[in-house]
């Protein structure tokens, strides 16, 4: 890693932040919780993360183990990203769905 | 040539992802804004694998990653369908739980490469991917243990051999300086170990304190700071994959993790906001469950006929639904009493739903929609507390430390929590299992009044009784 990527990826994260921060304004009771749900199944995307580790080759005997953890985490961020949209769907269709009729 | 473009995928991804928080918001996009989060990721998702598969070896790893994909799904998909809406907070507790030790166990992937492979040059590129496997597993593992915890303490207990136990809130004042300590010694770990990348005892310090991290923070919040404190897990886990990101150095890991930080932190605050408390008082004060009071009063309870005498002809009757409705699962009932009522007197009917009734916010509504209760019907607190004094009636179901006047007082557990004003109403109906505290553990006047009748008993009982002495009158 250079410094100019590394200063590139600083940049992204704190931009990224007060986008983050300016994204959510106001926000009706009734929505606190499927908003949580589905910010919390966009955290899921160390997914990305998972598979870049996981695809490792399992002949020499070398990188087991950290493939193995690859493994564990891409099962897990899929449980997060696949289980925290459906949940969400599943309240939003209940709460949001319904009003005024459309 | 093509591969160089492959990130673009990413900035598309993000940029779903923006929209869909954005969306998340409002009530009539909130749907739409699910949606695109799922395309974002999907692209996301894609666009890795698309990437991988240009790398010098391509994709090597075809049956791993597929099952890996196939199994968390699966499994995924289950748990949020089959989950009763009851359950549902305790489920996103659980899911923020494995966002977390997923972005832990990516960096702690990362690190055993080294320690499998060949200890890595000192320089930039390994002082950064050192500080940030180390902050990523701080947060994450944290973050996972603070979730678990954070479940069982929504879930009330857990059961072992049959045996219920209640989950324990415990934090007496000196914890706080031991939280920073161990916070300290985990970045003075994380700095060690940039000398000496592949010391695993460095390695299993990290992870071991941050787990001890993540319990302490959140043992000592009980009451209705539960939900709050599942928003703040979920920003720290959107943290731990941005500093994920950092390890790989993968720009959507770093640009969706920190979205999802700040955006889940200006939630939390918001949360505090509804509930009139300050965050810092939520994390580092002790507060409620403690200590419950000790019952000293009595009172006696009445019946359905009784409750619908009273109900006769009421003009506006305001019904207070709280966590005991979801567990007895008596919306449908409620439903079939309000229709009932103004079919047979022409009752106007709301709903007063305080923004932390049951488990979380948006719990009532959820369940109420679900019984078909109009949208319209469902009055927030602050616009409903003003119609109390002028309805005949207030059916408070299954709820205690949301219309538990000693809030008012200013002291005590509940201080400072606003509250449902059902005390206002000209008579108040009480659905309830028995006198015993709520989650805060403060005993409630409003039992106690003489407009008071309590109807003890579970609420889908209660409430068919109540329908069924509605159509005798």
């Amino acid at each position: 890693m250079t410094p100019e990527l590394l200063i590139g990826a600083i940049t992204l994260f704190v931009l990224s932040i007060f986008l983050g921060v300016e994204l959510i304004t106001k926000v009706p009771s009734m929505l606190h919780t499927p908003l949580m749900s589905g910010a919390n199944a966009i955290s899921g995307i160390s997914v990305v993360g998972a598979l870049l580790g996981a695809n490792v080759a399992y002949d020499g005997g070398q990188t087991v183990i950290s493939g193995i953890l690859a493994f564990v985490a891409l099962v897990l961020a899929m449980i997060n990203v696949v289980g925290g949209f459906a949940v969400t769907n599943r309240m939003l269709n209940m709460i949001a769905g319904k009003k005024r009729g459309d | 040539m093509f591969e160089d473009w492959v990130s673009f995928g990413y900035l598309l991804s993000a940029i779903l992802f923006v929209f869909g928080l954005k969306k998340l918001g409002h009530p009539r996009t909130a749907p739409k804004g699910n949606q695109y989060g799922m395309m974002g990721m999907a692209v996301a998702v894609v666009t890795t694998v698309v990437d991988m598969h240009f790398l010098p070896d391509g994709i090597v790893g075809w049956t791993i990653i597929g099952s890996g994909i196939l199994i968390g799904s699966l499994i995924g998909y289950i748990m949020a369908v089959k989950v009763e809406m009851t359950g549902m907070p305790e489920m996103v507790a659980l899911f923020n739980g494995f966002g977390g030790s997923a972005s832990a166990l990516v960096a702690l992937s990362e690190t055993w490469k080294w320690i499998e492979g060949t200890s890595p040059e000192p320089g930039l590129e390994t002082t950064v991917t050192v500080v940030a496997a180390g902050l990523s597993a701080l947060v994450g593992w944290m973050t996972l243990t603070g979730s678990l915890l954070a479940m069982y303490k929504l879930k009330g207990g857990i059961e072992v051999f049959g045996k219920w136990i209640r989950t324990p809130t415990w934090g007496p004042a000196w914890l706080n300086p031991v939280k920073g300590l161990l916070f300290i010694s985990v970045l003075v770990l994380i700095y060690l170990s940039i000398d000496d990348p592949t010391n695993t005892d460095y390695l299993w310090a990290i992870i071991g304190v941050s787990c001890i991290l993540g319990i302490i923070l959140v043992l000592p919040i009980g009451g209705a700071d539960m939900p709050v404190v599942v928003s703040l897990l979920n920003s720290l886990s959107g943290i731990a994959a941005a500093f994920t990101g950092f390890i790989i150095n993968n720009s959507v890991l770093i640009v969706a993790g920190s979205l999802v930080g700040a955006s889940g932190l200006i939630l939390t605050v918001i949360m505090c906001k509804a509930m009139n408390r300050q965050l810092s008082d939520v994390l580092f004060k002790s507060f409620g469950g403690s200590e419950k009071q000790e019952l000293t009063r009595t009172k006696v309870g009445s019946d359905a006929e009784e409750v619908a005498m009273m109900a006769d002809g009421a003009q506006k009757i305001i019904i207070v639904p709280g966590y005991g409705m979801a567990v007895s699962q008596c919306q449908h009932q409620v439903k079939e009493f309000a229709d009932l009522m103004a079919e047979k007197f022409g009752t106007e009917i709301k709903y007063g739903i305080h923004p932390v009734a049951g488990r979380m916010p948006g719990h009532m509504n959820v369940l109420l929609a679900e019984a078909n209760v109009p949208y319209e019907q469902l009055i927030e607190m602050d616009q409903i507390n003003p119609e109390f004094s002028e309805c005949d009636m207030a059916i408070v179901i299954g709820a205690n430390d949301t219309c538990n006047p000693a809030a008012r007082t200013g002291e005590g557990p509940l201080a400072g929590m606003p509250i449902i004003d059902a005390d206002q109403a000209r008579t108040v109906v009480i659905i309830k299992r028995s006198l015993s505290v709520g989650y805060a553990g403060v005993d409630n006047d409003l039992f106690y009044e003489d407009k008071t009748m309590m109807l003890f008993g579970d609420g889908k009982k209660m409430m068919n009784e109540l329908n069924s002495a509605i159509k005798e009158l």
